[in-house]
């Protein structure tokens, strides 16, 4: 049986990127590669989202601070990569991180002396960085419950929000941009270099990276719920105390895995950013959190996969502009109707419907 | 196995437990009887880590576990049940009780992740292990059922196997016939006899005046947070004490 | 920091603080008979101001005012009936969230009417420059409709819970829910009358505060943010706290615009607010026993 749901669960994963392939070779065919930059970015946030689902959907804790996480991610990394510390070049600090690599220096456009942190280096300080402000406020704020806890992550990201808008180094209100493509694959011979950016002619390897790091990041949750600490997320969201009885560190757990939901945010931040070539303030803002609560909530909660087709569905129609000027009513109607008609989200609609009538029909 | 030290809890004004004292032999059923309200729950509470002690002293295995979190009691080799059932909404059955071989399995976020050989292994043995339990409880067939959606008898019988899952070397068990018609509450008798010669030692808090004075080697009172006889079970049915607070009360008066 | 100026920015505190109280009790009234926070009551105060300012181009400020105030109510009613009334007894998690959804369609439903620009109602008396002197101080007489409101409103909300049947059924029902159903209280009613009651004061408060503050069709957020510290801070439920807590982070945030921009004004209520979380959950003004008792 337990090889059945392995089986099952490759086998999902295997179609989805017969499915990733097949997108990409249609737009080809059709010329409608334009639609590559909105699927690209749909599956950073959807990555975002799929961690947020194992913190409130498994683990029963709500958030309504990822944004902040992705926020710090993403500004970091590109403040990082674009601030120039050549006039601190005398600096011990800047001196040790040059010798380990972590800097490189070139020229701007007109010909100035530049001098930052290499993004690779950025990402990862950046991504570390999220760890440790989801380690330090998940301790006290994940002893919180219900409103407490809404409020206290939403006071989180409000006050991520108004440090990105209020501070000079992160750009105040116009953000950060002309961020450095992050290199993942130097130059091999024939092949040019593979890097997250923006550029044009990298369209189709993004749209490959975007979607192969969605696919990890799946797998690797997808696993974690099917294993021995996924029932105890579970187990701690149905009875905390029971949880407890049986051995679970209930405190621990919740701030593990709030920790890697916030690492997933970050990652999703830090490449997002560096594939736009900036990050502005509405990132942080409380309406994206807001937003990632509600992509949970349709997808039904406990459910990574209905998360997963929601959060990329919904945030492709979205970035398409397809909801116009009605972008956020959109998604506060669908948090209402999905939590007043649909707790278990919309997905579980339609079986569900299916297995009424099924059983009616068999009954006469 | 178990010893408790002039233990007490006050809630507020409230004396909930009072200077009780009394031990628990390794291999033995030991129950805790007396009216509603004098502090059975409470005192599991202090035993299991739920609430902090006023004062005194809680010794498990030769070693004072007193401000110790209740995961970490579990993790010594103490498990429990609810009086209210508390079992984990969304899971089967049988996922209830794996989760109960926590503590006695070691995966953790990387090794889920990651899905290694060593914890398919591992999966296979929980998995196992548990599905003996539910045989041995007689519920194996609700394996696949979700645990809060069976009859309450089967539920308890899913609480009592989640904490047998765990390994424990002692077993508290408050009011585990609570709700239970004559032949389920027989039934418990004979699974905790069962369970007692498996080396587990238990310790119950029960209502049910036949199944206690049956199964107990030795039975303790509580009135009011106070111990007010420790003694064998036959020794117990003719304390005048005890027959005094009980024929206080209309309800158990019949009983005794 | 000379003593006029101290004085200065001790008026501002104590009208912000009012209005923070009055988001507060908005919050602590719905509690009280729900356990429910709703979200969206910051909502409630931008509707206010914003249907008084458009009622005024029609009829005349007090009329404006208390039509705007009686729309806000209706509304509360039918949020109240539309979206809450019929759930069977419905987890914390889905009811944060079905408010949250709630304040979000507000928002935007304020956006389409009355666009991103800023508005304010006129000031009650006089002008922006007109002000009343008091000794050196010079204040504007809109800070005393403010402060003047705003405390006849807390007041007759206490009497109003004290004193009038219905007032003490509200109680009744707050303190034990199924005891108040045995006693032949119709909790639900009372339910829809606790949001029309916060709906009320809250669109009140946004009327008296508009000419100060102005009014936006996103001002709510943060009022409900700072209301909600103050919920907390006073005790949840417990409104008398409430004001002095309200009072509290008015005067801290206006005395703490000389040390911190501006910017991050909003930032310190919010650390404020997660420290008293973290804590003290129970507020600071409240035993945690006499929080469970949630007098008002
Ligand atoms: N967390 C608590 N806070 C305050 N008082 C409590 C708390 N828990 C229990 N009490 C009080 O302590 C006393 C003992 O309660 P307890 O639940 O231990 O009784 P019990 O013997 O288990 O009763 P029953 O047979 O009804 O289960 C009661 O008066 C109860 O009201
Ligand atoms: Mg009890």
């Amino acid at each position: 049986m337990n090889m059945k749901i392995k089986e099952s669960k490759l086998l999902k994963i295997g179609l989805l990127v017969i499915l990733v392939i097949c997108t990409q070779l249609l737009t080809k065919i059709t010329d409608t590669q334009f639609y590559l930059t909105q699927l690209t970015m749909s599956a950073y946030y959807a990555l975002l989202v799929i961690g947020l689902t194992v913190v409130m959907g498994y683990a029963g804790q709500i958030s309504l601070g990822h944004a902040g996480f992705f926020a710090i991610g993403g500004y970091l990394s590109a403040a990082l990569t674009t601030h120039n510390l050549i006039a601190l070049q005398a600096h011990p600090l800047v001196k040790g991180l040059g010798s380990v690599g972590m800097l490189v220096s070139g020229q701007d456009l007109y010909g100035e002396q530049l001098l930052v942190f290499a993004p690779w280096a950025a990402c990862i300080l950046a991504v570390l960085t999220a760890a440790g402000i989801a380690f330090v406020l998940g301790i006290p704020v994940l002893k919180l419950k219900g409103h407490y806890l809404a409020m206290a992550t939403l006071g989180f990201g409000i006050i991520i929000f108004r440090i990105g808008l209020a501070s000079e180094y992160f750009g105040e209100a116009d953000g950060i941009s002309e961020v450095p493509g992050l290199t993942l694959l130097p130059a091999l011979g024939p092949l040019g270099s593979l890097s997250v950016s923006g550029d044009f002619g990298l369209r189709v390897e993004n749209y490959y990276v975007a979607w192969g790091l969605l696919c990890v990041g799946l797998w690797l949750l997808l696993n974690l719920i099917d294993s021995r600490v996924g029932r105890a997320l579970r187990a701690i969201h149905g009875s905390e105390e029971a949880a407890e009885a049986i051995g679970v560190d209930t405190a621990r757990f919740k701030l593990n895995v709030f920790v890697l939901s916030a690492v997933y945010a970050a990652i999703a931040g830090v490449f997002l950013t560096h594939y736009n070539g900036g990050i502005g303030p509405s990132e942080a803002s409380v309406m994206k959190s807001v937003r990632y609560v509600a992509l949970v909530a349709v997808g039904g909660m406990a459910n990574i996969w209905g998360t997963l087709i929601m959060g990329v569905g919904l945030t492709f129609l979205s970035l398409r502009g397809v909801f116009g000027s009605y972008d956020d009513a959109v998604f506060g109607s669908i948090l209402i109707l999905v939590m007043l008609f649909a707790p278990d989200g919309i997905l579980s609609l339609n079986v569900k419907a299916l297995f009424i009538s099924k059983r009616t029909t068999d009954g006469h | 196995m178990l010893e408790l030290k002039s233990v007490h809890k006050k809630f507020g004004g409230l004396q909930a437990v009072g200077d009780v004292s009394f031990s628990v032999p390794a291999g033995s059923i030991k129950a805790v009887i007396g009216p509603n309200g004098a502090g059975k729950t409470t005192l599991f509470n202090l035993i299991a880590g739920n609430l902090n002690l006023s004062s005194g002293k809680v010794i498990f295995q030769g070693r004072e576990i007193q401000g110790l979190k209740p995961h970490q009691v579990a993790a010594l080799g103490m498990a429990r049940t609810f009086q209210n059932i508390k079992l984990f909404h969304g899971m089967t059955a049988l996922e209830s009780v794996m989760v109960g071989r926590h503590v006695r399995s070691r995966a953790g976020f990387i090794a889920g992740m990651f899905h290694s050989p060593a914890t398919w292994k591992e999966e296979k043995e929980i998995r196992d292990k548990s599905m003996q339990l539910l045989e041995l409880l007689g519920i194996a067939e609700f394996a696949d059922t979700e645990a809060t959606s069976l009859a309450f008898g089967q539920q308890r019988a899913v609480e009592m196997a989640r904490a047998l899952a765990t390994e424990p070397k002692l077993l508290l068990l408050d009011e585990p016939a609570a709700g239970l018609n004559i032949y389920e509450t027989a039934e418990v008798g004979r699974l905790i006899t069962r369970i007692r010669d498996m080396g587990i030692t238990v310790l119950l808090v029960e209502h049910d005046m036949s199944l206690v004075m049956d199964i107990s080697d030795e039975i303790v009172v509580l009135s009011f947070g106070q111990k007010i006889a420790e003694d064998v079970p036959l020794s117990i049915q003719q304390n005048p004490e005890v027959i005094k607070i009980y024929l206080g009360e209309d309800e158990e008066e019949a009983v005794v | 920091m000379t003593s006029t100026l101290f004085l200065q920015y001790l008026f501002a505190g104590i009208t912000y603080g009012f209005i923070y109280a009055i988001v507060a009790i908005g919050f602590n009234i719905i509690y009280n008979t729900t356990g429910i926070i709703n979200f969206a009551q910051g909502e409630f105060v931008m509707l206010g101001g914003m249907i008084s300012i458009t009622l005024l181009q029609v009829v005349p400020l007090p009329v404006a005012i208390a039509l705007a105030v009686l729309i806000t109510m209706l509304l509360g009613a039918l949020i109240e009936i539309v979206f809450i009334r019929w759930l069977d007894s419905p987890s914390v998690l889905r009811m944060i969230i079905i408010t949250i959804g709630l304040s979000i369609l507000i928002r935007e439903v304020a956006r389409h009417i009355w666009g991103e620009s800023i508005r304010s109602l006129p000031y009650f008396v006089g002008n922006e420059i007109t002000t009343i002197t008091i000794g050196s101080v010079r204040i504007s007489p809109q800070v005393f409709w403010v402060i003047g409101v705003c405390g006849v409103m807390v007041l007759g909300l206490s009497l109003f819970f004290k004193i009038t049947p219905i007032g003490r059924e509200m109680r009744a029902c707050s303190s034990n829910r199924t005891a108040a159903i045995l006693c032949g209280i119709n909790t639900r009613n009372m339910v829809t009358l606790s949001f029309m009651l916060s709906a009320g004061i809250g669109a009140l408060a946004g009327c008296v505060m508009s000419p100060i503050t102005y009014t936006q069709y996103d001002s709510g957020t943060s009022l409900a943010v700072k209301g909600f510290t103050v919920a907390i801070l006073g005790g949840l439920g417990n409104s008398m706290g409430a004001v002095a807590a309200g009072l509290l982070l008015g005067i801290l945030e206006a005395y703490s615009v000389a040390v911190v921009p501006l910017a991050f004004q909003d930032a310190i209520s919010i650390t404020i607010l997660l420290i008293i979380l973290f804590v003290r959950p129970h507020g600071i003004f409240g035993s945690s026993a006499a929080a469970r008792l949630k007098e008002f």
